[in-house]
């Protein structure tokens, strides 16, 4: 093992993390895209395609998790997987989610030795917790996915797309159909790059209201009885938060940003899918109705909150990278300026103005933060796998402020520590942390320092907060985990930044 | 002057110990109607743990007490007040002495308030009396189980204490004591919340007891100034400064003539927004 | 007949509260389910030990199911059990 630069051990033949800004000194080189020749062919089922493409061991097999827990097609590939008792598989699912739990089985079994994902959480998380995945878990988020696969790092045999309708040609979308999950941001590294693509959906029509992914990068249809359950997308959390700590946190949130005058014409703002994500767009809602504000443009994966903000004309734009809810999925349909964003487009660091670089704000979450701003949204205080970056790093990086809203204690729980269990983003990509008992700025943001000195805004040092926290519950322990490496966290960049280790 | 104060149940960890990070102007642990008969014990021996362990960040503590036999178990120096339920004349003084001679006692660097519950007709017509003893700092309206003595519902139009909100007021304006008004119950209902706030503000009441933290702010804000009050208020005291070194008696700003209490009203305005 | 109590308990198992029971015991014993076992177990059982030394209440089995409960609630359900068992008084 080796030190990278943020102190933390990674595994020696691995390229380590050196800084947010490393990737400036790269060369891109991409490969060339496969414009697929000839007609594409129509399959009759998913065990028939193992049997034309020759589908065997040590192959790389990729998706997309449009349909998030309402996925369908990965459980169906794996079916055929076990049925033909292929093994050794590297998977690349974009993400994995609770409903994924046939996995555990095929990881056990080591038909499935390695997976690339961007965010993993329930069984199969807790599986490879417990060391039960033969080879490595390589965690990338939204923008380094698409620099792996665009560069051939990751090298998919066969790139399996989810899709609520096609026609004859093989041109395909995830808005029309019974079934619709939206935009299908993630897909594109997949669709251009490899070596061989097959759409799968319910729906075959004779016309599409857009052909959002386009039959000259399209080698096989497959037509199943149902590709994914549209409520599955949903993940719970669609309403405002009515925890009064939680919507002070959202307050202070949008009164820190208001104080620093960025709530203006033109401006541009991202945040997630959580409850109080919702509380902070409502409030910023408020505001910018008030005093007639038009904003630029709201990006992200997109949620109900945000469509309504744009339909109330705050926000000219949406850039959409996922739906997070129905909502979302009809505005995309219907509204022509809520577009699609593609995962490279949004975030890929060698994109030149990718979306992200746009953004004024961001509004993040975090498990744990460190006395130098660094945040883990990768495992729990306890070292178990249960999230990952996604676009977090991302937008960090991109983003002209970051603002990472946590509690500062919660059920006894710091969120501040002085050494987490991993770190997901580099503290100098942090600017702000808001709990609800203080705001903390990153030291190296002397110029919102400056500006937020005479404010009414409750400012504290990082280090102020942490003793707060420890007064009132007192010095956790850090609790241990085992030595063996069982996943690594790979920086935008392809560096690794952390190590994650069995519990 | 304060604004807001935020009902907390004294059985329930949780919200204690969150109960500083909101903007409540003063906190009310609750030991008698908000816990259940059964855990009055328990509740009282939180409270006391809390009190000596928990380093609560600034806030005004109130304590709503069961009866005056618990004060000298309870009492501590990190609490302001006491809130005396079914306050009466009697009670009151009762309970006044009993704090005198704990203070002398115990040595305590500052002296208790109370503030008197008024939640039973006779208090009611009797509010003068009350707002007359030294040590009551405030009368806080307890609408509801006053509505239940009366026999009536409860209504946002509130006409059934219409008269029970006016002798807290005026009793409290007689002594410049805090005329608090009675905790809006619907929750969810901020526009409700709104409008009852407001009732109570254009009537008097100086401030408002919550049962919610998400009720505070829109209290706080309707019990503020309005921006236009403070700026008039500022004209007035520049107006009334040249008015003084010019040796006038009378003056008038934006065409309205100011007399004593309309400077005074100013000056009141002007102390409000200072914290 | 005097009906006489072997065993009390007192608070919640609501986020940040624990329930504590008490049993008369021949010898004092602790055992403690945490949501937060592995970060603070040790700190719980801490406090548990010297509330029941400063309450001089030794012959019992405490069992303490805990939902987050800083020391001062872990504190105050301790004393109350003691109370509504009959092992201590005010």
């Amino acid at each position: 093992m080796i030190l990278n630069r943020l102190n933390r051990k990674i595994p020696s033949p691995y390229k380590p993390f050196i800084s947010d800004d490393a990737f400036l000194q790269d060369t891109y080189k991409p490969i060339p895209k496969q414009n697929h020749k000839g007609i594409v062919k129509t399959v009759d089922s998913i065990s028939t395609l193992f049997d034309i493409l020759k589908i065997k061991d040590g192959m790389t097999l990729s998706f997309h998790h449009h349909y998030r827990n309402g996925d369908l097609l990965l459980n169906k590939v794996l079916e055929v997987i076990k049925q033909k008792n292929i093994k050794n598989l590297t998977l690349a699912p974009s993400a994995i989610f609770p409903v994924h739990e046939p996995l555990v089985e095929l990881i056990k079994a080591k038909n499935v030795d390695k997976i690339y994902t961007n965010y993993v959480n329930g069984p199969v998380a807790e599986a490879i917790s417990h060391g039960h995945l033969k080879d490595l878990l390589i965690m990338d988020t939204h923008g380094g996915r698409a620099r792996a696969i665009e560069t051939g790092e990751i090298k998919i045999d066969v790139a399996f797309i989810a899709v609520s309708a096609a026609d004859k040609m093989g041109n395909a979308n995830g808005i029309d159909g019974i079934h619709p999950c939206g935009p299908l941001g993630y897909i594109y590294p997949d669709l251009y790059h490899a070596k061989h693509t097959v759409v799968v959906t319910d729906t075959i029509l004779d016309a599409l209201s857009k052909n959002e992914i386009s039959h000259e990068f399209v080698d096989y249809i497959i037509k199943i009885d149902q590709i994914g359950l549209s409520t599955g997308i949903e993940s719970g959390t669609t309403q405002m938060t009515r925890d009064p700590i939680q919507l002070k946190i959202a307050k202070d949130t949008v009164s820190l940003i208001d104080t620093l005058g960025l709530i203006k014409n033109k401006m541009s703002f991202q945040t997630g899918a959580g409850s109080t994500s919702i509380a902070v767009s409502h409030f910023l809602k408020d505001i910018m109705q008030t005093r007639s504000i038009k904003g630029s443009f709201a990006s992200g994966g997109i949620t109900a909150s945000l469509v309504d903000m744009h339909e109330a004309g705050l926000f000219e734009k949406l850039y959409d990278v996922q739906s997070f809810d129905l909502t979302a999925v009809k505005s995309f349909k219907k509204n022509d300026q809520h577009l699609l964003m593609d995962a490279s487009m949004y975030a890929n660091p060698f994109y030149n103005e990718n979306v992200a670089s746009k953004l004024d704000i961001v509004i993040l979450g975090a498990t744990e933060i460190d006395l130098n701003f660094n945040v883990n949204v990768t495992t729990s205080s306890t070292h178990k796998l249960m999230g990952g970056s996604g676009g977090h790093s991302d937008t960090a990086y991109e983003s002209k402020l970051t603002i990472i809203t946590t509690n500062l204690v919660k059920s006894r729980i710091p969120s501040i520590r002085k050494h987490i269990q991993t770190i997901s983003t580099p503290g100098s990509s942090i600017d702000v942390l808001v709990t609800e008992r203080g705001i903390a700025i990153n030291p190296k943001r002397a110029d919102l320092i400056q500006r937020l000195k005479s404010s009414k805004l409750n400012i504290k040092t990082i280090d102020e907060l942490y003793q707060m926290s420890l007064d009132i519950a007192g010095e956790p322990e850090f609790y241990p985990h085992k030595d063996r490496v069982v996943g690594l966290i790979r920086y935008r960049d392809g560096s690794i930044i952390d190590s994650i280790y069995e519990v | 002057m304060i604004r807001s104060l935020l009902f907390i149940p004294a059985n329930h960890p949780g919200m204690m110990q969150n109960a500083d990070i909101f903007n409540a102007d003063a906190v009310i642990f609750d030991l008698e109607d908000g816990v259940i008969a059964s855990e009055k014990d328990a509740a009282k021996d939180l409270l006391v743990s809390f009190l000596n362990h928990f380093h609560m960040q600034h806030k005004k503590i109130i304590i709503r007490i069961n009866n005056i036999d618990e004060v000298q178990t309870i009492i501590h120096p990190f609490i302001h007040g006491f809130l005396l339920p079914k306050a009466d004349e009697a009670s009151l003084l009762l309970l006044d002495k009993t704090l005198t001679s704990l203070e002398k006692k115990m040595k305590f660097d500052h002296l208790f308030h109370v503030i008197a519950l008024i939640e039973t007709p006779e208090s009611v017509l009797n509010a003068l009396n009350i707002a007359k003893i030294p040590r009551v700092t405030g009368l806080l309206l307890g609408a509801e189980d006053l509505a239940t003595h009366l026999g009536v519902s409860r209504t946002l139009e509130g006409r059934e204490i219409e008269f029970a909100r006016n002798m807290v007021i005026y009793a409290a304006k007689a002594y410049q004591k805090n005329a608090i008004d009675t905790p809006y119950t619907d929750v969810n209902n901020i526009n409700g919340l709104k409008q009852d706030t407001f009732n109570a503000k254009n009537i008097g009441m100086n401030a408002k007891a919550c049962i919610h933290p998400n009720q505070i702010d829109t209290i706080n804000e309707i019990f503020m100034p309005t921006q236009e009050e403070i700026d008039f208020a500022r004209k007035i005291m520049i107006a009334k400064e040249k008015a003084d070194l010019d040796g006038l008696g009378a003056f008038s700003v934006d065409g309205k003539m100011i007399d004593q209490p309309i400077i005074l009203r100013a000056k009141h305005i002007l102390e409000k927004i200072k914290d | 007949m005097i009906y006489i109590k072997t065993i009390a308990s007192a608070g919640t198992y609501e986020s940040n509260d624990c329930i504590v029971t008490i049993k008369k015991a021949d010898t004092l014993s602790i055992e403690i389910e945490s949501v937060v076992f592995e970060q603070f177990g040790n700190q719980i059982k801490a406090v548990a030990l010297k509330t029941l030394d400063d309450l001089n209440v030794k012959n019992v089995s405490v069992f303490i199911k805990d939902k987050g409960a800083l020391d001062y609630t872990i504190m105050a359900r301790i004393k109350t059990a003691c109370k509504r068992l009959g092992v201590y008084h005010d």
